[in-house]
């Protein structure tokens, strides 16, 4: 094959590839600007014929899709700050802190990663109510503030920093906290990152469990408002799409604006694991 | 301080959140599978009874669980093959010298990862709609017939599965990338040197090369995709007949639906087993090859 | 069984929506301000949990409620319909229930085997509103679970036939059906396959409609107390028969109601002659079809075996939570809400049929033709077994039911295996009767 063809090749998939991976991104952006009913004729239109902003000013206005959003920034705001300081305490120590059961300890959690989530979840449920979390922001945020992924990432990435450097710090008399806040967390920042990208986008599109403990609308997160609506008003595609859009766009813009830190943290922990 | 008492006080934040909201919970669903728990015994504990192993009796004699079972495993078994090429074909592609622009491709086919389920569902069932999806008017051009996507028992797993695919692909694409970019770029040099063709490269670098990253991403992905539960809940509510319901969703079916509690947990505990089993064997294939590789070397 | 299905929306029901959305916004903004509980004036919140577009409409029913009653506050709160099985039973475990709420008829009996509703009798005897002896009678037993009254109805609901009679008379027929015989003999008639044309629309994912076919026949759907599945007797079996031919005979498609997406525009397009289902559709139709439309199409009391008429006792009823600190205040809201003139305007927004003779004798209901078939019905509705597993029942019953259209079952297959299931989801309450029996002669 020559390198022209080759190249050509390459090219064709990836411009193939990346049609496909974006195309209902776009599909639903075109039709969320569409008005009511427009999206469903044949053959199946691609662009606004008359854009308009009306499905918009309906979920907004309307809808209550702007308390939504402010719930859902909330809750995925707090998981991320709270889950980061957790997993990068405890993903440091089982790096870099010896103590006796560390590699078993570790295995053990490695092992709960294979027990899925929802196990929990019914136990969990009836725990947060005898504790008054049912219905609460803090019964969304407070089971994510710590996740084994997180640790494990935390550990992975850590185990690259240099004993020496630990050890050099402690003989100059530097406190645990003092090596931890100064030395291991500059050091630990692409992985942070990752790690924040991560929990908040996790926070963001988590359904399961903020479907069960929120009972009440005036909690509703994105997803949850979303699916509410979907029920209601299943057959109104381009106010649907809109819905998608206002749900969807912050986590894209948000990976957008860090995907250098995210994907460089993601490599480079990929790698020294 | 000394370092055992320093690292139990940077993990007990996590170890507390984890035991307190994760392990306090699941050996309490261990608990809970053994007796009869349900909406009866929510309102007054008196109608509890302790059934042992009873839950998991019936429900192994239950056509129910074997059909969510199969249909587990059927999205196991096809999306994962399916999800591992396509994100490793995405990857050499993105790992090729020849391919420019590669920020933007990454970027690109990276973007489904990050999207929230319950949206792109919406999207892709407006798209697998028998009349005016996107999905038939291709069909359409390419002479076949229509596909009643979602609401065929047939259809309703593949459309699963593609969408599953096109969600998730991107994110072992990106690990796979980190792996092919750690191999040393001399070793393909030196078998251009020695002539070797493209395909060549790849089967005797490139795939030896990347066995673990391979093997892990495998694990991690089987162990992800025996979870499906939200695409099924938001694309078809495991329907039609039942044909997409899984058993997590079987799971959330009886235990959310239904509040029988004691059941639901037998369900996710036999689901645990199931993949415990599986990736257990996984482990072991990649500890194995692991040191056969240590051997080698 | 569930008030309303939720109705995937065309064009001209959009605009409806849009005001419902405006609404439900509103009520959202209200609830926000207004806090909950008591507040400094003594005055109180009462917390209100309605399922589907009864929530909409409140906003307009309820200031007349609230100047009567300056004291009382209500903060309303409006559940999907599709979520509100779900969402009752996690409130109740979450122990977060409202202080009143709009519930379906056939939930009432899970709900009081719970413990969560307040027996409401006391009320009714100290009330000058609420009259029993003036509702529908098999509406109003479905309220009384073991000789306790825990609901008031709201507004009913049965399922019968909408149907085009212009398409009847072309094809020679100049009534309605009455038996189940003529019905099949015009659905034969009607039907066309091949051109995309059937007699009816049944979705396979509901169970109302085979439901009500099986209410019509001389067994019930349990037996023995409610201890065990019935599904087997032969008046079941005749039910599912002639259901599951209608799809065997192409006389109606195979499809869920998420497919059938807009069925009033294709039920207008002559796609259906007949369309089995309840009353809000009066409405739906009303908004939907064009005027020129509009008088080729009727409704009919549902055909039977013999006669026609009997259907489900369906429908929402009004009940106050055994938690509520606000008892008396959520009384005084039921009975406003059962006042013929205000279940006439409930009728005139969103197409509620009132439960009590009195409301139907004024008003637009009076004399509304479409209306009548409804208000014959209502006088033979059967109400399904009173047990609480029955809704769950009812979903393990369609399930067989679909499996045996999609030919994976045959009628006696399917009926064993939901009387196997149904025996299954009876066990625990077998066990809980078993157990009050054996307590009782030891209590004395």
């Amino acid at each position: 094959m020559s390198p022209r063809l080759a190249r050509a090749l390459i090219h064709g998939l990836l411009i193939g590839g990346t049609l496909v991976a974006l195309f209902p991104l776009l599909w639903m952006l075109s039709v969320s600007f569409m008005p009511p009913g427009a999206a469903s004729a044949l053959p199946p239109p691609l662009w606004p014929a008359h854009a308009t902003l009306g499905n918009y000013r309906l979920l907004f206005l309307r809808a209550g899709m702007g308390r939504y959003l402010l719930n859902s920034l909330l809750v995925a705001s707090a998981i991320t700050l709270l889950s980061l300081a957790c997993n990068l305490m405890a993903g440091y120590a089982f790096a870099k802190l010896r103590f006796a059961g560390r590699e078993r300890l570790f295995r053990a959690l490695l092992g709960a990663l294979v027990i899925p989530a929802q196990v929990a979840m019914l136990p969990l449920f009836l725990l947060l109510k005898t504790i008054g979390l049912v219905d609460s922001y803090a019964g969304v945020i407070m089971p994510a503030m710590a996740s084994v992924f997180g640790i494990f990432l935390v550990r992975q990435y850590a185990r690259g920093i240099p004993d020496e450097l630990l050890e050099a710090a402690r003989l100059d008399g530097a406190g645990e906290w003092r090596i931890f806040s100064q030395i291991v967390l500059p050091l630990l920042k692409p992985v942070m990152v990752t790690l924040a990208i991560f929990s908040f986008l996790a926070a963001w599109n988590d359904f399961m469990w903020p479907l069960i403990v929120l009972t009440g609308q005036g909690h509703y997160t994105l997803p949850l408002g979303l699916a509410s609506l979907a029920r209601e008003h299943a057959q109104d595609t381009e106010l649907m799409m809109a819905g998608s859009v206002i749900t969807v766009l912050p986590v894209l813009l948000l990976f957008l604006a860090m995907q250098r830190y995210y994907l460089e943290g993601l490599l480079l922990g990929s790698v020294k694991g | 301080m000394n370092a055992p008492r320093t690292a139990w006080l940077f993990l007990t934040p996590a170890l507390l959140v984890l035991g307190v909201f994760f392990l306090l919970p699941v050996i309490g669903a261990l608990g809970l599978s053994l007796t009869d728990y349900d909406l009866y015994a929510l309102a007054d504990i008196h109608n509890l009874r302790f059934v042992a192993l009873h839950n998991y009796g019936a429900l192994l004699q239950r056509p129910l669980f074997w059909s969510a079972l199969g249909h587990t495993v059927y999205f196991v078994a096809v999306g994962v093959p399916l999800s591992m090429v396509t994100s490793l074909g995405a990857a050499l592609l993105l790992n090729s010298p020849l391919a420019r622009c590669k920020p933007f491709f990454r970027t690109a086919l990276f973007a489904p990862v990050v999207t929230t389920v319950v949206a792109v569902a919406v999207i892709w069932r407006y798209l697998f709609n028998t009349r005016y999806g996107i999905a038939n008017f291709v069909l359409g051009h390419l002479g076949l017939h229509p596909i009643d996507w979602l609401g065929d028992p047939h259809w309703a797993m593949p459309a699963i599965i593609l969408f599953a695919v096109w969600k998730n692909f991107g994110y072992n694409m990106i690990i796979f990338l980190a792996g092919l970019q750690a191999i040393p770029p001399e070793l393909y040099e030196a078998a251009r040197i020695d002539g070797a063709s493209a395909w060549r490269q790849l089967r005797h670098i490139t795939l030896p090369l990347l066995a673990p990253t391979l093997l892990m991403v495998s694990i991690l992905t089987v162990a992800g995709y025996f979870q499906l539960f939200a695409e099924p809940y938001v694309m078809t509510e495991g329907g039609p007949l039942q044909s997409t319901t899984s058993v997590l969703y079987l799971m959330y079916d009886e235990g959310f639906q239904w509040w029988n509690l004691g059941e639901a947990s037998a369900v996710a505990f036999l689901l645990f087993v199931i993949m415990f089993a599986v990736t257990a064997v996984m482990l072991r294939l990649a500890r194995r090859s692991a040191s056969f590789e240590g051997d080698a070397a | 069984m569930k008030p309303r299905r939720p109705q995937p929306q065309s064009a001209a029901g959009r605009r409806r929506s849009c005001r419902r959305l405006a609404l439900a916004a509103l009520a959202l903004g209200c609830s926000l301000l207004g806090g909950c509980g008591k507040t400094s004036n003594g005055s109180q919140t009462l917390t209100f949990w309605t399922f589907g577009p009864e929530g909409e409409v409140m906003q307009q029913l309820l200031p007349a409620f609230e100047r009567t009653h300056p004291d009382i506050h209500v903060k309303l709160q409006q559940l999907p319909l599709s979520a509100a099985h779900q969402k009752l039973l996690t409130a109740f475990a979450g122990g977060s229930t409202p202080d009143l709420c709009q519930l379906g008829n056939t939930w009432i009996p899970e709900l009081v085997a719970l413990h969560a509703l307040a027996p409401l009798q006391p009320y009714v005897d100290h009330s000058s509103v609420v009259q029993p002896q003036d509702y529908f009678a098999n509406i109003w037993a479905t309220n009384v679970i073991d000789g306790t009254l825990y609901g008031v109805p709201w507004y009913v609901d049965t399922r019968l036939l909408f149907y085009r009679s212009d398409l009847l008379k072309k094809a020679g027929f100049d009534a309605p059906p009455v038996t189940w015989a003529q019905w099949r003999t015009m659905l034969a008639a009607l039907s066309d396959p091949a051109q995309h044309r059937y007699g009816v629309l049944l979705p396979t994912n509901e169970y109302e409609q085979l439901m009500s076919l099986a209410l019509q026949q001389p067994d019930p759907l349990l037996r023995d107390g409610g201890r065990y599945g019935n599904f087997e007797s032969a008046g079941f079996k005749r039910a599912l028969t002639f259901y599951v031919d209608t799809f065997r005979l192409q006389q109606a498609p195979a499809i869920t109601n998420v497919e059938a997406g807009n069925p009033w525009e294709e039920f207008g397009r002559g796609v259906y002659a007949f369309y089995l289902s309840g009353p809000w559709n009066i409405g739906e139709f009303r908004a939907r079809l064009p005027a020129s439309e509009q008088a080729d199409w009727s409704t009919a009391p549902l055909p039977g075996p013999e006669r026609a008429g009997v259907g489900v006792a369906g429908g929402s009823s009004l009940v106050i939570f055994r938690a509520s600190q606000h008892k008396a205040a959520a009384w005084a809201l039921i009975e406003y809400l059962s006042l013929p003139t205000v279940q006439q305007r409930l009728y005139g927004l969103v197409g509620d049929m009132p439960p009590r003779r009195s409301s139907w004798e004024g008003g637009a209901l009076r004399d509304d033709p479409k209306a009548r078939a409804f208000r014959e019905q209502l006088e033979h509705v059967r109400p399904t077994p009173a047990v609480p597993e029955w809704e769950r029942i009812a979903n393990a019953m369609q399930l067989q039911a679909a499996r045996a259209i999609a030919g994976e079952l045959t009628i006696d297959q399917a009926a064993a295996e939901m009387d196997r299931q149904a025996d299954r989801i009876l066990e625990k309450r077998r066990w809980m009767l078993d157990r009050a029996t054996r307590a009782r002669p030891a209590a004395r």
